[in-house]
């Protein structure tokens, strides 16, 4: 029964892969500018009260979702392209929300100008933890990367010239670019009252960031990170700099970690070391993997659904955190893999690859009588 | 700073052994599982805090009128921890079960298995929040949230006191239970029929199933011990701290597993050592920076220690220098 169910959820989805890859380039350009034209019209009221009738649909399309995209989106460049595994992510989310608080009150710096120091400032420290730690496999980077988290929380809790647990308040908004106004919102107008322009500008950055790691993903870069994700040895005798991609990678991710901070650090006025817990990078990860990791759609489609089914159901209160972690064991008994793989990250899992090796392979997959389905 | 640090010396040095004592014992479960299986067992603290409500639940239902001091509470102790194991050791092998099996039978990446595992840890801590601990202690559900108290069930008392070196008799019964279990464990894997499943399982699973070792079993086994061992750990975390909630096994699993890999994972001694380390590490850090830097301390020695060591202290296979 398990395996049918398995099979359901799979075909479905496997059949609009198969479609996409198919497709005419110009069909699919139809494609990216009806996403790009609905993303415009998500925020009505229409679609709000059907997709959270508790709670206001447009503050939930900054935070959590919109958020959470871009999250995955850069971890996606970490876990599912390079295949390291990083359990502290919300560290450069952190990291780019403080250098927001910290600059913008203090400093009174411009919102554009602390955007682009956050970026360099989180792939800086992006470096700085990667120099030491990515000469760790697997398990262990998980474990460092899972205490640098703590650490930052830690630090920011700790000092008492940041605010220590109180956090920074009084955080300005980005300034205004232009009160030009069309169906009753102004896009360019960063208020304290509407959430839609936070979220136009959420959408752009995801745009540009999609692009950017598309391109990556396609050029050089890329092909080095998936070599390394599939055979690290293999990689470094084939001539690949394995240390110095895996870096970058870090660098990449943590990049788009810090401008995700600084969006959001621009909206809310104010912020805490509580807003980075750990779980907050466990569901990022989850979002990543249930999605189909190293998939940028695949991961926007786990990122969407963990941040807005808990909003969807809040009239279940408690009960939808319980039931976030039944659904994760859930969906990776039936479909490990995630959602909407990529092609070649399905082949790797068929073959219990995929970045960190396989559960007990040799002896599993022979009893479950499932061939590797490998180089299709 | 160091004059602090000069005055809390010996106090730090026993509370940093009889925590790192715990820390050792909870580690066990996360080396064995990994040792076996090259998995985090990331489900591991909730099996830890589960073994804590256990041993409350027993504690609160046998009652006991006065503290208890001297063999009678050795006895309360021992019946206390053979409860927690019971209890922790079916949780442990009941999560293998659900949460690791399906996917170890499909040969799933290691990473499904990691997120299966964050999923069965958040679905455990909710559901004790919200039904477990409310029933069994007849709050409201709101009421999962606070922590659980203990009657006060433990007469302390030092038991040696050189000067400043004073120990508490619950400090030496903790330092004294773990060591013991881990010594028995210890000769459990090196002379059983059992421990040489593991450790064959461990060096190569494949010619392990060639050679007749029953898989499953052997996972099985792997994890009720460990998880019987993270239920004494909860004991006697019990008779230290004497409260639990639902969140208690989160940063505790966090430094267990730590400790597993600052002694070297896959390690049964290196989890001893490095439970004892990160503890002593922890108090000195404490005394010196103040206990706000306590566990930035202690996982910026993880990452020194990692930079120069990659495998831990002791290496990381316990199989193939025993083989």
């Amino acid at each position: 029964m398990v395996s049918r169910t398995r099979d359901q959820i799979g075909s479905g989805l496997d059949g609009v892969r198969g479609l996409w890859a198919r497709a005419p380039r110009s069909a699919r350009w139809v494609v990216y500018l009806a996403l790009v034209v609905g993303a415009v019209l998500l925020p009505s009221r229409s679609i709000g009260s059907f997709m959270t009738p508790e709670s206001d649909w447009p503050t939930v399309l900054f935070y959590p979702i919109g958020i959470y995209i871009l999250l995955a989106i850069g971890l996606n460049v970490v876990v599912g392209q390079a295949g390291l595994l990083d359990l502290g992510y919300v560290a450069f989310f952190a990291i780019g929300g403080y250098m927001m608080a910290v600059l913008g009150t203090k400093l009174h710096w411009d919102f554009w100008e602390i955007l682009l120091v956050g970026v360099l400032a989180s792939a800086l420290s992006g470096v700085v933890l990667g120099a030491p730690t990515l000469r760790l496999r697997g398990d262990y980077l998980a474990i460092v990367t899972l205490g640098f988290g703590e650490i930052v929380r830690k630090i920011a809790e700790n000092t008492d010239s940041i605010g220590g647990p109180r956090g920074i308040a009084g955080i300005p908004h980005p300034p205004t670019l232009s009160q030009f106004e069309i169906f009753g919102v102004r896009p360019l107008r960063y208020g304290v009252l509407d959430p839609r322009p936070y979220y136009y500008l959420l959408v752009a950055l995801i745009v540009v960031v999609i692009i950017f790691a598309k391109r990556l993903e396609n050029s050089r870069v890329g092909r080095a990170w998936a070599a390394i994700r599939e055979d690290e040895d293999a990689a470094e005798l084939m001539g690949v700099p394995t240390f110095r991609f895996k870096l970058a990678a870090f660098a990449i991710g943590a990049s788009i970690g810090g401008a995700t901070g600084v969006v959001w650090a621009g909206k809310v006025i104010s912020i805490i070391p509580a807003n980075f817990p750990f779980i907050l990078s466990a569901t990022i990860l989850a979002a990543v993997v249930l999605g189909g990791s190293g998939n940028i759609p695949g991961v926007m489609l786990g990122a969407f659904l963990i941040a807005w089914l808990p909003e969807r159901f809040r009239g279940l209160q408690d009960y939808r955190v319980l039931a976030f972690g039944a659904v994760l064991v859930l969906m990776m008994a039936l479909r490990p893999e995630g959602l909407l793989p990529s092609r070649r990250r399905k082949a790797e899992f068929a073959e219990g690859g995929g970045g960190m090796g396989s559960l007990g392979a040799e002896v599993g997959s022979a009893r479950a009588g499932e061939p590797a389905a490998v180089g299709q | 700073m160091f004059e602090n640090f000069i005055n809390q010396f010996w106090p730090a040095t026993v509370d940093g052994i009889s925590l790192g004592a715990i820390y050792a014992l909870i580690a066990l479960g996360y080396t064995m599982v990994y040792g076996v299986l090259r998995l985090i067992n990331f489900a591991h603290s909730e099996i830890f805090m589960i073994g804590t409500i256990a041993a409350l639940y027993a504690i609160t239902t046998i009652g006991v009128s006065a503290p208890l001091a001297g063999i009678s509470l050795i006895g309360m102790l021992v019946l206390l921890a053979a409860i927690g194991a019971v209890v922790s050791g079916s949780a442990a092998m009941a999560l293998e079960y659900v949460a690791y099996r399906p996917l170890r039978r499909r040969g799933s990446s290691r990473l499904a298995a990691l997120i299966s595992a964050i999923g069965a840890s958040i679905f455990l801590q909710q559901l004790f929040a919200l039904l477990v601990i409310p029933k069994l202690f007849h709050r409201r559900q709101e009421g999962g949230r606070l922590p659980v108290q203990a009657p006060n069930w433990v007469q302390r008392g030092d038991v040696i006191s050189i000067g400043d070196f004073v120990v508490r008799n619950d400090k030496l019964l903790i330092v004294v239970g773990a060591v013991l279990m881990m010594v028995v464990l210890d000769q459990v894997v090196r002379r059983t029929k059992l421990g040489r499943g593991i450790r064959a399982t461990a060096q190569d699973a494949e010619t392990a199933v060639l050679m007749g070792v029953n898989i499953d079993r052997i996972v099985t086994a792997t994890f009720a011990i460990g998880g019987a061992m993270a239920g004494i750990a909860a004991a006697l975390y019990l008779m230290r701290f004497e409260s639990t909630d639902y969140f208690v096994g989160f940063l505790l699993g966090i430094k267990a597993f730590t400790a597993a890999v600052l002694g070297g994972i896959g390690n049964l001694r290196g989890a001893l050592v490095g439970g004892f380390t990160l503890g002593l590490i922890e108090l000195y850090g404490s005394a010196l920076f103040g206990s706000e830097w306590r566990d930035v301390v202690a996982f910026s020695v993880l990452v020194l220690v990692l930079m120069f060591r990659p495998t831990g202290i002791l290496g990381e296979s316990l199989q193939r220098t025993r083989a």
